[in-house]
């Protein structure tokens, strides 16, 4: 008979062998879907992966794309740690965005030297703010943050059609829904020539570098994982729960806002719809592939990011909507998800060895 | 004289864990009529033992006969259907449903329907013939701990059960509550039905049982009569040497009044009351014992101390200071350590090293890092040194804290507490479910503390324990100072009346 | 009653009911302890098979049973990898989140903008003309009716039979109906699925009956909207119809208010929706708290049979 019984220790080369194996398993999967809808997955599969890692173009797209997915990977993989599900870093980008195009396009910073300053430091504040009203909910009210973060990404999204469609409309857009162009100082620069590669990147790596060491070098971030691992012996210790809350959300929705940011400022050079194809939402994702490990995210960001660029690409050639990369994330989840736990077992096949009984009473058979 | 064929006959059973042997080929028999105690220390595989006959388990190797036929259950279901039944030390009872809804989950699938009327009546007739009075219609968070237990014993006889297993059942109860009990075990038995306890209290065993089978580390060392063994032998056998001597209470002279508790009340989890205007001392080089059945208010009252519950009203007074409203951070700042109830859920954080955790209350002092930046070195050694000094068994101050045993988890929940010698340690249950050894070393390093001049409040079931260690004893109940006596001036008697509630003549309330 | 305030109240009857399927179904699983995020995800793939299917059979009825087996199926895969690998239930639910918005956008390309057949309005003969009750709760679409019936059923599943005891004792205390002999799994398993149907229908009354087309993404959150009416709801299905019918009142106050001419700009009517679910969110979330039974107090906690 086969079972399955629990491992005592996790396989050694289970880290690295469960999420090829379960990415590999997702892309099969996805290929059945694609087959059954008319698609021809050898070739789809053969654009998605080869557009982003095929030429230099390629790979400087990708890590445009990967620049917001290490941004808002951070913000969910921060409050992760302390068991919060922040859902709302799609909307804290958004937030990001009009924090940048307000500074940029409505006060007389847009067109001063610390322009560029003034659009992080408000897209931040933006982000932070979006952000801290799901985290003071939860901080002082205990409203569960996965709920009210998801439901402001929607109220985000209105917020931005409502300025693009309204007070915030380009006059020269003919009607399109669009803010003005950023003034030049306030747009991100490029830093790779050639490219659209912008400091957003850099941003985004010195993040995860402030993340890592303070997460596992400083007494907040021994507090922060405490809090995580067991809320209740963090309470007993006496560390203050809500404080916490409040200040892991806020810089969440910083960091997701310094995405939003780059997207506006650097990408398109607006205020518009569609800054993001669901950065946030590949965000939790990222986290959880990257096993809540901060220089984990990096990598993984790029791989996700290749696959949006592999999307994008597929659009042209196949006319498929971007939403397969959305259906293949999900199936990379689901597997990874799996064997997660799988490899917390073994497969026993046939009767289990009987250990030698030691020395003791033992009726005879 | 034919020998009857036992009831049940359990045979070689074997039984393994990640990392741990839990039965070790061993026998088991079971007659009717008979109470057979099963004794053996925390961790000897009692439990394991009687989950494998109960089907909650399933052994790896051996056979199990009832009335002489082999058979395998494969799930608590079966065996309630051939009549065995089992009630757990956590009772398997639902608390949000009412006694009537528990009762009604545990017959077996008669029909869709669900008739209230007709269950509640059963009841109502059981509870009358064994003498357990329960209330159908209350839901299970509301009864006290001794009527939860009747109900999961009514539950079993509801459903026919012919076998009965009780596991540490006297664990919460009352000395009169555990008189109590034992009658109606005796009744059952002499009904013939067939009764084990499992147990690691000698003297229960010696006082119900008609036979006890000890187990230790897992194997079966020897079954008998318990008209042919006494209480010493058994020991001995259970622990597998000598009793461990007993520490000595010796007298310390009485240091300034460290903690005072003046017409404290609060509210529990429900909100409703649990504590009631109480009072009570503890000085320097004392230990004041606080004893009560859970859910009078023990775990409240530590709780209020320690800053982790708002009272509702009254006065916690730290060296003199004002402390009513302070928080848990403000409290240890006092010089306040606090040994937790619940060792792996409140102590620890499981997944953190052995280091972090042992430092989880200096962690913010100035020795231990610089700024925001943390000293890990600093903390590693500070760490070794407490290992060492406390015997924790571990890896290395690196390893996971969820890798230490129940034993080595106290050690290390005693170094981070008592290592700074604070003037006021608060001990909930130190001793829970740690075998014979462990508790020595506890009770060793109390009073060790007692003697250097701390202050101890001790919030303890265990009345043996309370007796041992405490200078003092305060008696809770329903949330109020019953009384607060002498040890040596008090029997077991006078402090079993006082759990009720009857309040004992001389016994002073918040004197001094 | 004015003749507006009619159908302003039946068309909030209409914007809720598929918020109240999804939100029942939710209830159920979350009854027996398991917290399934991917009602949303769940919901759009129904709400595709369900026009897909509705306009190949030209049967809104065959479409209703296709819907409530998407919806079912992908439950199955929450119910897989949360009840027998116990894998994190949030993760597992946000999965099917993402993986049912692609899925349903993807596999639907082809049927966006294309014009539907789906239920029509019936009228209940005879009682769709009593005065002012008639015209609002008697004079809508069949799965309407179907959303009536399912909350009486609902209730007395929950109440007065077996199953939901043996549903309820899962949910608070997995281990005491374990040790009483229940299957939890096969009780958890089931109560997962029962939600995936439900929300099933939900998904398909969206597009077959509120409306009789395919968008991409339709839904706009009623699936997260549906979590947070079951905490408003305390777990009960009787007061989720009141919940849902309120959410369903916002939203027709506001098409109205959009539809009649206002000055409020139209994205911020449209926040409106999202902002009441908070509110509502907060409010029951105070009242959970005080009262003393509330969450199942087994939700999102994978059941493992230990010593």
């Amino acid at each position: 008979m086969i079972a399955l019984e629990r491992r005592e220790a996790p396989h050694p080369w289970a880290p690295l062998a469960i999420p090829l194996i379960s990415i590999a398993s997702a892309f099969a999967a996805g290929a059945v879907v694609l087959w059954l809808a008319g698609v021809n997955p050898m070739a789809a599969y053969a654009d998605l992966l080869g557009e982003p890692f095929g030429s230099g173009f390629g790979i400087a797209e990708t890590l445009v794309k990967a620049t917001p997915l290490i941004l808002t990977g951070l913000a969910v993989l921060l409050p992760a740690r302390m068991k919060l599900w922040n859902i709302g870093a799609e909307g804290q980008l958004q937030l990001g965005a009009i924090g940048a195009a307000w500074v940029a396009l409505f006060t007389p910073i847009g067109h001063s030297p610390v322009a560029m300053l003034g659009v992080i430091v408000a897209g931040m504040a933006a982000g932070a703010l979006w952000a801290l009203g799901a985290g003071a909910l939860r901080a002082w009210l205990n409203v569960n943050e996965t709920i009210t973060t998801l439901l402001m990404n929607y109220i985000a999204l209105l917020f931005v059609d409502y300025l693009i469609y309204g007070p915030w409309k380009d006059p020269a857009s003919r009607g399109f829904p669009l803010s003005a162009t950023f003034p030049l100082d306030a747009r991100l620069p490029i830093i790779i020539p050639g490219t659209r590669v912008h400091l957003g990147l850099v941003l985004a790596l010195v993040a995860v570098v402030i993340v890592t060491v303070a997460l596992s070098r400083t007494r907040w971030g021994l507090e922060v994982r405490v809090i995580g691992d067991n809320p209740r012996a963090a309470r007993y210790a006496g560390m203050n729960l809500a404080r916490h809350t409040l200040l892991v959300m806020g810089i969440a929705g910083g960091l997701a806002g310094l995405a939003g940011v780059g997207e506006a400022s650097a990408i398109a050079g607006r205020l518009q719809r569609g800054l993001s194809p669901g950065y946030g939402y590949t965000a939790i994702i990222v986290a959880w592939l990257a096993k809540l490990n901060p220089a984990a995210v990096v990598i993984v960001a790029v791989l996700l990011g290749g696959l949006y660029l592999g999307g994008d690409s597929l659009q042209i050639s196949l006319g498929l909507p971007i939403a397969v990369v959305n259906m293949l994330q999900g199936l990379i989840f689901f597997f990874v998800l799996g064997g997660e736990v799988l490899a917390g077992y073994q497969v026993v096949i046939g009767r289990r060895r009987v250990e030698p009984v030691s020395t003791g009473s033992r009726a005879a058979r | 004289m034919v020998q009857p064929s036992p009831t049940v006959a359990m045979r070689a059973i074997t039984k393994r864990f990640p990392g741990v042997l839990a039965n070790d080929a061993v026998d088991f028999d079971l007659a009717a009529g008979e109470i057979h105690a099963l004794l053996g220390e925390n961790g000897a595989g009692k439990s394991t033992l009687m989950k494998i006959l109960y089907g909650f388990y399933q052994p790896d190797a051996g056979e199990i006969r009832l009335h002489g036929t082999s058979v395998r259950f494969r799930s608590p279901r079966d065996a309630l259907a051939r009549g065995l039944g089992m009630v757990f030390q956590q009772f398997m009872l639902v608390p949000s449903l009412s006694v009537t809804e528990n009762v009604l989950l545990s017959l077996p699938r008669a029909r869709l329907r669900l008739d209230y009327r007709d269950a509640a009546a059963r009841i109502r007739g059981l509870a009358a013939r064994y003498g357990m009075v329960v209330e159908p219609a209350a839901r299970v968070w509301q009864l006290s701990v001794g009527e939860q237990q009747r109900v999961e014993i009514l539950k079993l006889l509801a459903l026919g059960a012919e076998i009965l297993i009780l596991d540490e059942p006297t664990a919460v109860l009352t000395p009169q509550e555990v008189r109590d009990l034992f009658t109606a075990l005796r009744r059952l038995a002499a009904e013939g039905r067939a009764v084990v306890i499992i147990t690691h209290k000698l003297s229960e065993v010696m006082a119900v049982a008609d036979r006890v089978t000890v187990l230790r580390s897992g194997r079966r060392v020897e079954s008998l009569r318990t008209t042919a063994t006494s209480a010493r032998a058994l020991a001995r056998l259970m622990v597998g040497r000598e009793a461990f001597d007993q520490v000595q209470r010796e007298p310390v002279p009485p240091g300034p009044e460290v903690l005072a508790v003046e017409g404290l009340s609060a509210l529990n989890d429900q909100g409703l009351p649990a504590l009631r205007s109480v009072s009570l001392a503890v000085r320097g080089g004392e230990i004041v014992g606080v004893a009560g059945v859970a859910g009078n208010g023990q775990r409240e009252l530590g709780e209020v101390v320690a800053g982790l519950r708002p009272p509702t009203g009254g006065r916690v007074r730290i060296n003199g200071r004002d402390r009513t409203r302070a928080s848990a951070l403000e409290v240890r700042n006092c010089g306040v350590g606090h040994v937790p109830e619940d060792r792996l859920g409140t102590g620890v954080a499981p997944n953190l090293s052995v280091a972090d955790n042992l430092l989880l209350n200096r962690y913010r002092d100035p020795e231990f890092g610089r700024g925001p930046l943390l000293d890990r070195r600093a903390m590693q050694d500070e760490a070794r040194r407490l290992i060492d000094e406390f015997g924790i068994r571990t890896a290395g101050p690196a390893a996971p804290v969820r890798t230490l045993s129940g034993g080595n988890l106290q050690r290390l929940i005693l170094a981070r507490e008592i290592g700074t010698h604070p003037r006021l340690i608060l001990a909930s249950h130190p001793t829970r479910g740690l075998d014979v050894g462990a508790t020595e070393t506890v009770h060793q390093l109390l009073m060790n503390q007692r003697r250097a001049g701390a202050a101890i409040l001790l919030l303890s079931e265990d009345l043996d324990e309370i007796l041992l260690l405490s200078d003092r004893i305060a008696v809770l109940y329903a949330g109020e100072v019953v009384g607060i006596v002498q040890t040596d001036r008090v029997t077991v008697e006078t402090l079993g009346l006082m759990m009720t509630g009857a309040r004992a003549a001389g016994a002073g309330s918040g004197v001094r | 009653m004015s003749p507006v305030t009619v159908a302003v109240l039946a068309a909030a009857v209409r914007a809720g009911t598929p918020v109240l399927f999804a939100t029942l179904g939710e209830i159920f699983a979350e009854r027996a302890g398991v917290l399934n995020l991917g009602i949303e995800g769940m919901m759009l793939a129904s709400a595709l098979a369900g026009f897909a299917v509705t306009a190949q059979t030209s049967n809104p009825w065959i479409g209703a049973a296709a819907a409530a087996a998407a919806g079912g199926c992908l439950s199955v895969i929450h119910a897989f990898l949360s009840v027998t690998l116990r894998a994190n239930q949030v993760a597992s639910g946000l999965a099917l989140t993402i993986f049912g918005t692609g899925m349903s956008a993807f596999l639907g390309r082809g049927y966006v903008g294309v014009p539907g057949s789906g239920f029509q309005a019936t009228p209940v003969p005879l009682i769709a003309q009593v005065p002012v009750l008639g015209p609002i709760l008697f004079q809508q679409d069949p799965l309407v009716y179907l959303s009536y019936a399912a909350v009486p059923v609902a209730w007395y599943v929950l109440y007065r039979t077996r199953w939901g005891l043996e549903i309820r004792a899962v949910g608070e205390h997995p281990e005491a109906a374990d040790a009483m002999g229940v299957d939890v799994a096969r009780v958890r398993y089931g109560c997962v699925i029962a939600g995936g149907v439900l929300a099933g229908l939900g998904g398909t009354f969206l597009s077959t009956a509120y409306t009789s087309m395919w968008i991409e993404n339709m839904t706009a959150g009623r699936g997260w909207i549906a979590l947070a009416l079951v905490i408003f709801a305390t777990w009960d299905p009787v007061r989720a119809v009141v919940g849902a019918y309120l959410f369903g009142g916002v939203n027709a106050l506001q098409l109205h208010l959009q539809a009649t001419g206002t000055s409020l700009p139209t994205y911020l009517l449209l926040m409106a929706p999202y902002v009441f679910t908070i509110v509502v969110l907060v409010i029951a979330t105070q009242e959970t708290a005080r009262k003393r039974l509330g969450t199942p107090a087994a939700l999102s906690v994978p059941y493992t049979r230990t010593g």
